[in-house]
């Protein structure tokens, strides 16, 4: 039923739709907001990440919280590409999309076998052993000082990363409409399709004949491949690589996101990384401790009164049209 | 050979903390199916309340163990009346999301009420003096742990499948509205099991704050360490808790002493290989489930 719905919906919507929308957000916030590039370029790469999860947890209807093990090894790659092979932002790009795409294929194919609460133990153990083996690489990695020394060359040899972030801000967004895109026609796909039938009823589409564990690993992996390439402009923008890119409370944090936005659609998750990441800005430029209060009290209210709800009756409000049988469905998920 | 024993001896104290705090958890994740991710904070409650009455109140630190497991239970029990339970007919998600709310606020209000530094709790001079055993001396704070974490798992492992109470807790949970049909008072099953967990994760707080040092943050450090013991042993299974806490203790003590360089590696190394060895817990074999 859902998936009927959906394939109608997006034969009125094209795919690029949501990619333009925020490119033309995003731009407009460019001009308007020339002081607050470091906290945009943060919002830009965080959104990117939580996309990403979107396609594992929303979409693919796996829990994880380990998903900040493909963010940081894609920011540790693209950090040592930079430092020890090419200073190009966007080769760096690629390493640290293909990094994370290898790292979430190899360990998918061991904790993908699993499901429910032990997959997400698994993926905690992941997280935490790529770490460990990234703190002992100390060599290499710089262990807890984190990685640093090195800098982004100018972007497609023309523009040069500015002091102001200027440039790393455009360049955050461009990754985020890209990858945004990307993941919206891999949503839609007959791929897409099958892997959301999976996560409605696995056994169905088992009998049904899809390769149930091969489709979950694909998608794992893609998602992988964006989490890394969120981590690599992390790295890129920031100049540094610290090993709490790797961290539960950044995999924590990120799911916390994806909630608060509403998971599964994708554009969800960028309003949800938009509202986390300047909320965080804002109370914890007045104090970290304050931040945990906020944080917390936000999960507990949005438990309690869930937005998805609020989203639907605000959605039914401003779209007369058509609405309806988008509603119930949302609903009755 | 002196250092296998050290191992043993610091590996078995801490997995016994690990225990204690875990056993509370594995009831109401593994029993009532609800995914309790503030039950570190409790244990960090209980440590406090210790601190609190040794340090402030120059209180016993007898007294002051009972005390503030008592209290850690309370707690728990209002917690559990006032808005936990509205929240077990929801989805996984939802229960994580409003539990690591909750200990991202009782994180932050531990930090406003005693500040961000490590606290420590007075012990009596006779658990602080050490005892000799032979091939090592060791502090006799280390033999009471060991103690209540052998009373505990002889004492919570009689009441779940002996006493009529575990029994109620058994029926509440495989079949609520059969046993409440029978006259089980549910509620109160429900209510008195979230207590008890939360006094015995108040009790490990205490019980490990030399090997797990009480600062805000606590909460969440430990939450890891306890949620591997739970998914390894096996969703309910308290036996199963305290075989995987023994093994990890002794598997992460070890790693502290041998390979200290290698951070926890080895601690989730094992959690991975058992895990991925028993899913479903270590004395459950795989075809069970």
């Amino acid at each position: 039923m859902t998936v009927e719905i959906h394939a109608r919906a997006s034969r009125c919507a094209p795919p690029w739709r949501g990619s333009a929308v925020v490119l033309t957000i995003g731009l407009v916030a460019w001009w308007l907001l020339p002081d607050q590039m470091g906290l945009y370029t943060r919002i830009a790469y965080t959104a990117l990440f939580v996309v990403s999860l979107d396609l594992v947890v929303g979409v693919a209807g796996m829990p994880t919280l380990g998903h900040a093990a493909m963010f940081g090894l894609g920011a540790y790659a693209a950090g040592l590409f930079a430092l020890r092979v090419h200073a190009d932002p966007t080769t760096g790009l690629l390493v640290g999309t293909v990094a994370g795409a290898a790292m979430a294929a190899a360990s998918g194919a061991f904790v993908l076998r699993y499901r429910g609460f032990t997959f997400l133990m698994l993926t905690i153990a992941v997280a935490q052993i790529a770490a460990s083996l990234l703190i002992r690489g100390r060599a290499w990695t710089g262990g807890d000082d984190g990685l640093t020394g090195f800098a982004p060359a100018p972007l497609f040899r023309l523009f040069a990363f500015d002091l102001e972030g200027r440039t790393a801000a455009l360049y955050g967004l461009g990754a985020l409409v890209i990858g945004l895109y990307v993941a919206r026609r891999v949503v839609d796909s007959p791929f897409g399709l099958a892997v959301r039938g999976i996560h409605e009823n696995r056994a169905r589409m088992a009998a049904l004949g899809i390769p149930v564990i091969p489709r979950l690993l694909a998608m794992y992996a893609l998602a992988g491949g964006l989490a890394g390439a969120a981590g690599a402009i992390s790295a890129q923008t920031n100049s540094i690589v610290g090993i709490d890119s790797l961290s539960f409370s950044w995999s924590a944090e990120a799911l916390v996101m994806l909630i608060l936005g509403g998971a599964g659609r994708l554009h969800g998750a960028i309003v949800g990384a938009i509202a986390f990441t300047v909320l965080h800005h804002t109370a914890s430029s007045i104090n970290p401790y304050h931040w945990l209060f906020v944080i917390g009290g936000a999960l507990m209210l949005v438990v309690l009164f869930p937005p998805k709800r609020l989203w639907i009756r605000l959605r039914d409000r401003f779209r007369p049209f058509g609405s309806g049988a988008r509603t119930s469905t949302s609903e009755a998920r | 050979m002196r250092v296998v024993a050290n191992v043993l001896v610091d590996g078995l104290a801490y997995g016994m903390v690990l225990f204690v705090i875990a056993a509370g958890l594995s009831v109401t994740l593994g029993l009532m199916r609800f995914v309790n991710l503030s039950h570190g904070a409790f244990a960090m409650i209980g440590g406090y309340g210790a601190v609190v009455l040794t340090r402030d109140a120059r209180c016993s630190f007898w007294l002051a163990m009972l005390a503030a497991s008592t209290a850690t239970g309370v707690v728990g029990a209002v917690l559990e009346a006032l808005v936990l339970r509205h929240l077990y007919r929801r989805g996984e998600l939802d229960q994580v999301l409003f539990t690591l709310g909750l200990t991202f606020f009782l994180i932050a209000t531990t930090n406003a009420l005693a500040g961000p530094q490590v606290q420590l709790i007075e012990l009596p001079p006779r658990l602080a003096q050490p005892v000799d055993l032979g091939f090592r001396t060791l502090p006799a704070q280390r033999l009471l742990v060991l103690a209540c974490g052998v009373v505990v798992a002889l004492a919570t492992a009689w009441v779940v499948t002996r006493a009529r109470f575990g029994i109620w807790l058994r029926a509440a949970v495989d079949h609520p509205e059969m046993a409440a049909a029978l006259g089980i008072p549910i509620r109160l099953v429900q209510n008195a099991s979230f207590a008890v967990g939360a006094a015995l994760a108040g009790l490990g707080g205490i019980l490990g704050a030399e090997l797990m040092p009480l600062e805000p943050y606590y909460a969440l450090k430990y939450l890891v360490l306890v949620l591997v013991v739970v998914s390894v042993g096996g969703m309910g299974s308290l036996l199963g808790s305290l075989v995987a806490s023994l093994m990890l203790g002794i598997v992460e003590t070890a790693s502290k002493y041998v390979a200290s360089e290698w951070g926890s590696l080895f601690f989730f190394l094992a959690m991975a290989l058992l895990l991925a060895w028993r899913p479903n817990g270590l004395l459950r074999p795989r075809a069970a489930a």
